[in-house]
């Protein structure tokens, strides 16, 4: 066209042609945005979907409730209880948070370190995640928040639900204690964002650890629908929770109870098993601390009276607690020298001592002539000394062991410890020397090496009681194993089953605990055990040098059903201050209102139960704490 | 056109395609803005609607306008425009951070709403005037661009890139549709398309990263591109079918921005899915077509480049706010026309329409004679 006149007739030519390049163009910009549109669409639909839904839909998970432990006969031991609690919704919060923060504090008598607390967690926390302000506040607080909440937007009190034991200390270290999270737990679970949630509890001690993943159940979720603005526009159809599993124990309540409130105010442990099947009725050390305080978060004060507390109420004595068995072994010793063909009738004279190279053991009497039976019965040491010494240490340590001193049991309890029995090779082993006379003359009467703990001490006297190799269990639903016999001639067994209940019921050292009960006889053998130094019967003076008194028992002696040790510590003597422990606890199975009416004067003499003692303790504590403070 | 013996002659002359087919993409226009305002008339869609009617009236009644009237006037109402444009400058009243409108007591006009019509007439004017033989000459380029530069100039001080990316488009289509040289507009795109990578690297890190965001709206998916991303989001979520009227969760929980202004189109997506935006796509298509076919059976030059001008205008108007919905085009806040809320656009296109059905009108009635 260049150089050429342009005429009209060439301007709408080109006009016509440029029209159909921008019609074109247009249909072309229209197709791109058509296609455009329909990749978004429906090729990336889904992913778009997705993004929508993540920014309609918050969850916020609801934490499961906590499965109930329950005793063999199906009493509770812990469950939940409604408990009130007061939280804040950052989101929803219209004031400044330091406006909403003061008023709560003036209502819920909140201090200043709490509402530091609060401050900070507002400022980190997200949205529509509640913020705790408090929990466990009581009815009238819960009231007093709850009139004011038009004026108090974004607060929030609730009912929530709080772990309780109603037997409190009774349980404490059977079943541990719950408390919130930790952040190297919140880390060992990958970052649950359940164990963040305000009054979120897991397991920390006990069995509420070991039974975790059972009593924990599955979180719901409330899901709702937030605007950008993060505010609340409904709640969709909740994804509910499960609780957690109830988990029933072989243990018997009434009997945990009773055992814990007959030990008083001293320290020790008792463990009673059922005889036909290993089930472990009562689990019990004392004295402890109160689980349900630590469950709401335990105060300063009585962390301190706890720890600062001799008896050690921290301490898990039936799983932790070691100690020698003393006389308690002695019934085991009978068998394993009668398996080793020691004839029962064979008599040592007891002069009040006997004498082993140059070193003279003294007995607690001058017996006289001691068969094995008055032996067992009087709990003579000498003769023991002079059998143990004629018999092969290996053997017997080994009978001892497999009827359960120093062995392991696999129960659902974090830490335990199993303590020893000392036989040739194992001393060859640890302390690279020969077994002497006097080491089986220690052992034999269970002092030396010597180490057992308070379960080991019940599962003795449940084996041979049942002449079948006992395992003890906790938890009910557990698959039950069937018992193997024990590896003895029944006639022993018989002959040592009655020794035992000579102890009780003829002239032997626990006579003083028979039962109370008309056609029940006892069975049992007491044990005092050196804590300071032997030769020296210390059970006057100071508390901490005195012996521990122990009592090991099973009843009815000729059909027996229950098994029991019991470890007082710096008790004295067994007879004295174990056996009739065992003794009224033993009756409470077979007698309720008989054992009550023996622990009733008691606790009449010590100054009200457990429970009353517990609570003024505390108070006394946080007085004078307060008055040095 | 209706023909029938009940309905008046002046009433049955009325182009009744376009009218309902605008009428339509309106009345879906409200059935949308009832949706984003949570299933409420209040406070869009009767306001949309008497806005609607009016100025559908105003543009029927422009269609008794002669053409020679509307040449008459081209001149003077492009000059009383840009004096309103430099008043802006001066007595503007600010808004969202720019001055865009001028306050008249109880109206308050946006002076470069007027412009979109005004420069393509004018243009179309100017070329209608400009003999066939001095088109290729500089005679017939510089004063065409002063007229356009000048307006875009002020209107991009306001600041309203969005508006003045429109008015130059739709002053370049004149111009391109006139006859004036190839190389006058494949040169300039040459360019930018060259020197875009080489301007990209002096920008400065901020003005940098908008461009980053334009591209990648996900990496700053709460900054910046949030806009984009939640419009994608919207669009993408409403699938094929979408997820139903009043059901919409990126509009109705506030999660898609300016959903009832310059993101309408998103929110309708998501409530009425590929099929709603296709059907609204070719109910725009339709409008376009329309007025190009006025261009085309246009008698005179000045008809021919105005009706096509004008039908430019609701194109870019409608393709740069799906572009910028889409994703495809930095937000640069130009409405949808006759959908999104607000007077401004729905002035412009009616204004529009009206001058493209009096040309229309003409071509009828000297068609009839002659």
């Amino acid at each position: 066209m260049n150089g050429k006149r342009i005429t009209p007739v060439h301007q709408s030519l080109t006009f016509s042609r440029r029209m159909v390049l921008l019609g074109g163009a247009q249909v072309l910009v229209g197709s791109v945005l058509i296609g455009r549109m329909g990749y978004l669409a429906v090729a990336q639909n889904q992913k778009y979907q997705l993004l929508s839904e993540s920014n309609r839909v918050q969850l916020i998970p609801v934490p499961p409730r906590r499965g109930w432990i329950i005793d063999r006969n199906g009493k509770p031991i812990a469950i939940n209880r409604s408990s009130f609690r007061v939280d804040i919704i950052p989101q929803q919060l219209v004031d400044k948070p330091e406006t909403i923060v003061m008023a709560l504090a003036k209502l819920l008598q909140l201090t200043s370190d709490e509402v530091d607390r609060i401050l900070t967690d507002l400022k980190q926390g997200r949205g529509f995640q509640p913020v705790q302000v408090a929990e466990n506040v009581t009815y009238e607080q819960y009231a007093a928040v709850t009139v004011r909440l038009p004026d108090l937007p974004g607060v929030q009190a609730t009912r929530g639900f709080s772990r309780y034991y109603p037997d409190g200390p009774a349980v404490a270290h059977l079943l541990g204690y719950v408390g919130t999270a930790n952040a190297k737990e919140y880390e060992a679970e990958k970052k649950n964002p359940l164990l963040i949630i305000p009054g979120f509890k897991i397991g920390k001690q006990g069995l509420e650890k070991t039974l975790e993943p059972y009593l924990r159940g599955t979180p719901g979720g409330q899901r709702v629908e937030v605007t950008a603005r993060g505010k609340l526009v409904k709640e969709l159809d909740p994804k509910p929770d499960r609780s957690g599993n109830t988990v029933q124990l072989t243990i018997d309540q009434g009997l945990q109870q009773y055992a814990a409130r007959r030990m008083g105010d001293q320290s020790g442990a008792l463990v009673a098993i059922d005889v036909a099947s290993g089930d472990v009725l009562a689990f019990v050390s004392m004295p402890a601390f109160d689980p349900n305080s630590f469950s709401e978060g335990i105060g300063r004060t009585e962390w301190k009276m706890l720890s600062d507390n001799d008896h050690i109420p921290l301490l898990n004595k039936v799983a932790q607690g070691l100690y020698p068995s003393g006389s308690t072994i002695k019934p085991a010793m009978a068998l394993a020298f009668l398996k080793q063909g020691i004839d029962p009738k064979r008599r040592v004279v007891c002069n009040g001592g006997y004498q082993i190279g140059n070193r003279y053991f003294r007995c607690d009497a001058v017996h006289g002539a001691m068969d094995m039976r008055s032996a067992v019965e009087r709990s003579c040491n000498t003769y023991f000394w002079a059998t143990g010494l004629i018999a092969d240490a290996e053997q017997t340590t080994e009978m001892v062991n497999y009827l359960g001193y120093g062995q392991h049991f696999d129960l659902p309890i974090p830490t335990q410890r199993f303590g020893t029995m000392p036989s040739p090779k194992w001393l060859e082993k640890k302390y690279h020397r020969e077994w002497q006379g006097y080491d089986s003359a220690n052992t034999s009467i269970g002092q030396g090496y010597v180490l057992i703990n308070p379960l080991q001490l019940a599962v003795m006297p449940a084996r041979l009681a049942a002449g079948k190799l006992i395992q003890p269990r906790l938890l009910m639903r557990a698959p039950r194993k069937p018992l193997p016999d024990l590896d003895a001639d029944p006639a022993h067994l018989a002959f040592v089953r009655d020794a035992m209940a000579a102890v009780v019921n003829e002239h032997g050292t626990g006579v003083g605990s028979k039962l109370p009960l008309d056609g029940i006889l006892m069975a049992g053998k007491t044990g005092t055990a050196q804590v300071f130094r032997l030769g020296n019967r210390g059970h006057e003076g100071n508390w901490a040098l005195r012996d521990h008194a122990l009592f090991i028992a099973f009843a009815p002696a000729d059909k027996p059903r229950y098994a029991m040790g019991c470890i007082i510590e710096h008790g004295g003597f067994g007879a004295a201050a174990a056996a009739p422990i065992v003794r009224d606890s033993m009756t409470y199975l077979f007698d309720k209102q008989k054992a009550y009416a023996a622990l009733d004067p008691l606790e009449k003499q010590w100054g009200g139960t457990l429970a009353e003692r517990n609570a003024r303790q505390l108070a006394a504590f946080k007085s004078a704490s307060r008055a040095s403070a | 056109m209706i023909t029938s013996a009940i309905i008046p002659r002046p009433l049955a002359r009325l182009p009744w395609r376009l009218i309902f087919l605008v009428a339509a993409i309106a009345g879906f226009g409200l059935v949308v803005l009832y949706s984003a305002a949570g299933g409420s008339m209040q406070p869009w869609a009767v306001k949309q609607a008497i806005i609607f009617c009016a100025f559908l009236t105003v543009a029927v009644g422009m269609s008794w306008l002669k053409e020679s009237t509307i040449k008459a006037l081209t001149f003077p109402v492009y000059g009383l425009t840009l004096l309103m444009l430099i008043g802006v400058e001066g007595l503007g009243f600010v808004s969202k951070g720019a001055q865009r409108w001028l306050d008249l007591g109880p109206i308050r006009l946006q002076p470069s709403e007027f412009m979109k019509p005004a420069i393509v007439l004018t243009l179309a004017r100017f070329y209608e005037l400009v003999p066939p033989g001095e088109i290729r000459k500089w005679r017939a380029i510089w004063p065409a661009l002063l007229l356009l530069g000048v307006p875009a100039f002020l209107i991009l001080t306001q600041p309203d890139l969005g508006t003045c990316i429109m008015v130059v488009l739709c002053g370049v289509t004149v111009m391109f549709l006139a006859g004036l040289p190839w190389w006058l507009f494949a040169g300039p795109a040459a360019l930018v398309a060259v020197a875009a990578p080489i301007g990209y690297g002096m920008l400065h890190g901020y003005q940098r990263k908008r461009i980053d965001v334009f591209l990648n709206p996900e990496s700053d998916p709460l900054g910046a591109g949030y806009h984009i991303a939640q419009s994608k989001i919207a669009i993408g979520s409403g699938g094929i079918w979408g997820k139903g009227f009043l059901h919409g969760s990126q509009s109705h929980l506030d999660y898609l921005p300016e959903g009832h202004t310059d993101f309408v189109f998103a929110t309708m997506a998501e409530e009425w899915g590929l099929a709603g935006g296709v059907l609204l796509i070719f109910a725009f298509a339709m409008v376009i077509r329309w007025g190009m076919k006025v261009s085309a059976n246009a008698k005179t030059r000045f008809a021919q480049l105005a009706a096509a001008g004008l039908s430019a205008t609701i194109f870019f108007y409608v393709s740069i706010n799906l572009m910028m919905v889409m994703g495809l085009a930095p937000v640069v806040g130009v409405p949808l026309p006759l959908v999104s809320f607000g007077g401004s656009a729905v002035m412009t296109v009616m204004l529009c329409l009206g001058l493209l059905m009096a040309l229309e009108r003409h071509q009828r009635t000297t068609s009839t004679i002659g």
